[in-house]
């Protein structure tokens, strides 16, 4: 059963490739003796500014027209919490009556939240690069946002590969692009049915009709 | 052909992405004072932490600045420090011959004019009024010019400020010797002062009349660069 197409796995991989990137050289100038014993500091800040600079790209690229469909109305699906999912939150995923649609709730809030991060790194990290017409005060402050925000998408980053590598048929879903129709009819109910309305043709990895 | 799409319920993501967003980027104006609060709050628990887990957050840790492409290094055994200018006995001085003068000790707060400041650090060296009484300095000499092996970062202090006793050529921090990203073998530590003031990777002192600006003045920092009294900052001091 289709489940991302061919624009949103891109900029899934494209995305974590760069984040990739950003997390490793962003170790190498926040701890001090990982500095010390690698080196080259200029290089690894040079990297970590360009790869940050191309973050928004993917997305951009993959947003308009016909090829980002899928995306723009996966975007809408992340935007909306049905009741199931509000009763799944207060559950805490236990109450067996919900059914849910494409993404769970923790998931959406888990996009909302990388969304804003990326975001806040983005805007935190250019007032650092370039700090000269900004006020002191901006720059003592997008150091404290940036160090920050950047531990606290960690934690996500980590939360979000550990479950990934959990359940290796959702994993799948963004390698492959398609899922097992039992899993979908197991753990996604309301999209299964959604998907079975549609009479989507499988593999075609054009989404909607 | 029958179109159901999961767009029902409400447009909750959206506002926690937006939400969450502009808290985030307004936080480059606010996040001065959420620096300052966190500092005082984690500060004291992360001095006394033995399990260093605290070190891992970004309060009260050492950011490394280097001004030029590399980190520079130099091993003791090749570091020397050259003392001169209006100086009646120019030296140069090695890495074991300073060790062997007189030490002090002293546990301070480090604080950066971009406003981190880490809390407790133990520095250990020599005086710096030790290092240029040795030099005999001339009646015409009021200040001095610090160089850096790094061939760009240079600082400066006029005599009377060089003349503290918390003002140390230091070679130790927290028991170790100085590691390269903290400025080693050899550097300043001017402990009232922000830490741009401090230079790193020492090699030459040279006595003047009038200074040259040093780098970070040549940026725009202030040469009297008092903690909590200078680069419109207000800092408790160190």
């Amino acid at each position: 059963m289709d489940r991302f197409d061919r624009t949103e796995r891109w900029l899934h991989w494209s995305t974590a490739a760069l984040v990739g990137v950003l997390v490793a050289t962003g170790a190498v100038l926040y701890w001090g003796e990982l500095s010390s014993i690698l080196g080259r500091r200029a290089f690894f800040k040079e990297v970590h500014v360009i790869a940050g600079l191309c973050l928004p790209v993917p997305f951009l690229l993959a947003l308009p027209g016909r090829r980002g469909r899928g995306l723009r109305r996966d975007l809408g699906v992340l935007n909306r919490f049905s009741a199931d999912d509000v009763r799944w939150l207060r559950s805490r995923g236990a109450d067996p009556t919900v059914r849910l649609g494409k993404f769970n709730p923790g998931q959406k809030l888990n996009a909302a939240f990388v969304g804003a991060a990326l975001v806040t790194l983005l805007a935190t990290g250019l007032v650092l690069r370039f700090f000269s017409p900004f006020p002191l005060a901006w720059r003592t402050g997008a150091t404290f946002v940036h160090d920050w925000t950047a531990l606290a998408l960690g934690l996500a980053i980590t939360g979000h590969v550990w479950l990934a590598v959990a359940d290796q048929d959702a994993l799948g879903g963004m390698v492959s692009g398609s899922v097992p129709a039992w899993w979908a009819r197991q753990n996604r109910p309301r999209w299964y049915q959604e998907q079975e309305l549609n009479e989507e043709p499988t593999g075609s990895g054009v989404p909607g009709p | 052909m029958p179109i159901v799409e999961s767009v029902d319920g409400t447009p909750i993501g959206r506002r926690v992405f937006l939400g969450l967003a502009a808290f985030g980027v307004s936080g480059i104006v606010w996040g001065s004072k959420g620096a300052g609060l966190m500092e005082r709050l984690l500060g004291p628990i992360a001095v006394k932490d033995g399990s260093g887990f605290l070190g891992l957050l970004p309060t009260g840790r050492f950011r490394i600045y280097s001004v030029t492409g590399h980190l520079p290094r130099r091993a003791p055994a090749d570091w020397s420090l050259d003392v001169g200018g209006l100086a009646g006995a120019p030296y140069t001085i090695g890495y074991d011959e300073l060790l062997a003068m007189p030490a002090v000790e002293m546990t301070k707060d480090f604080q950066c004019v971009t406003g981190w400041r880490v809390p407790q650090v133990r520095w250990k060296g020599v005086r710096l009024a030790d290092v240029i009484a040795r030099a005999a300095p001339q009646a015409g000499a009021t200040a001095l010019e610090f160089e850096s092996f790094d061939g760009a970062y240079t600082e400066t202090l006029t005599l009377e400020q060089a003349r503290r006793d918390d003002v140390i050529v230091a070679y130790e921090l927290d028991g170790k010797p100085l590691s390269s990203a903290h400025g080693g073998p050899v550097r300043l530590y001017v402990a009232p002062m922000y830490g741009y003031k401090s230079l790193k990777w020492l090699q030459r002192i040279t006595l003047v009349a009038v200074p040259r600006p040093g780098y970070w003045e040549q940026q725009g920092y202030d040469a009297d660069a008092w903690i909590g009294r200078s680069n419109g900052r207000s800092d408790a001091p160190a």
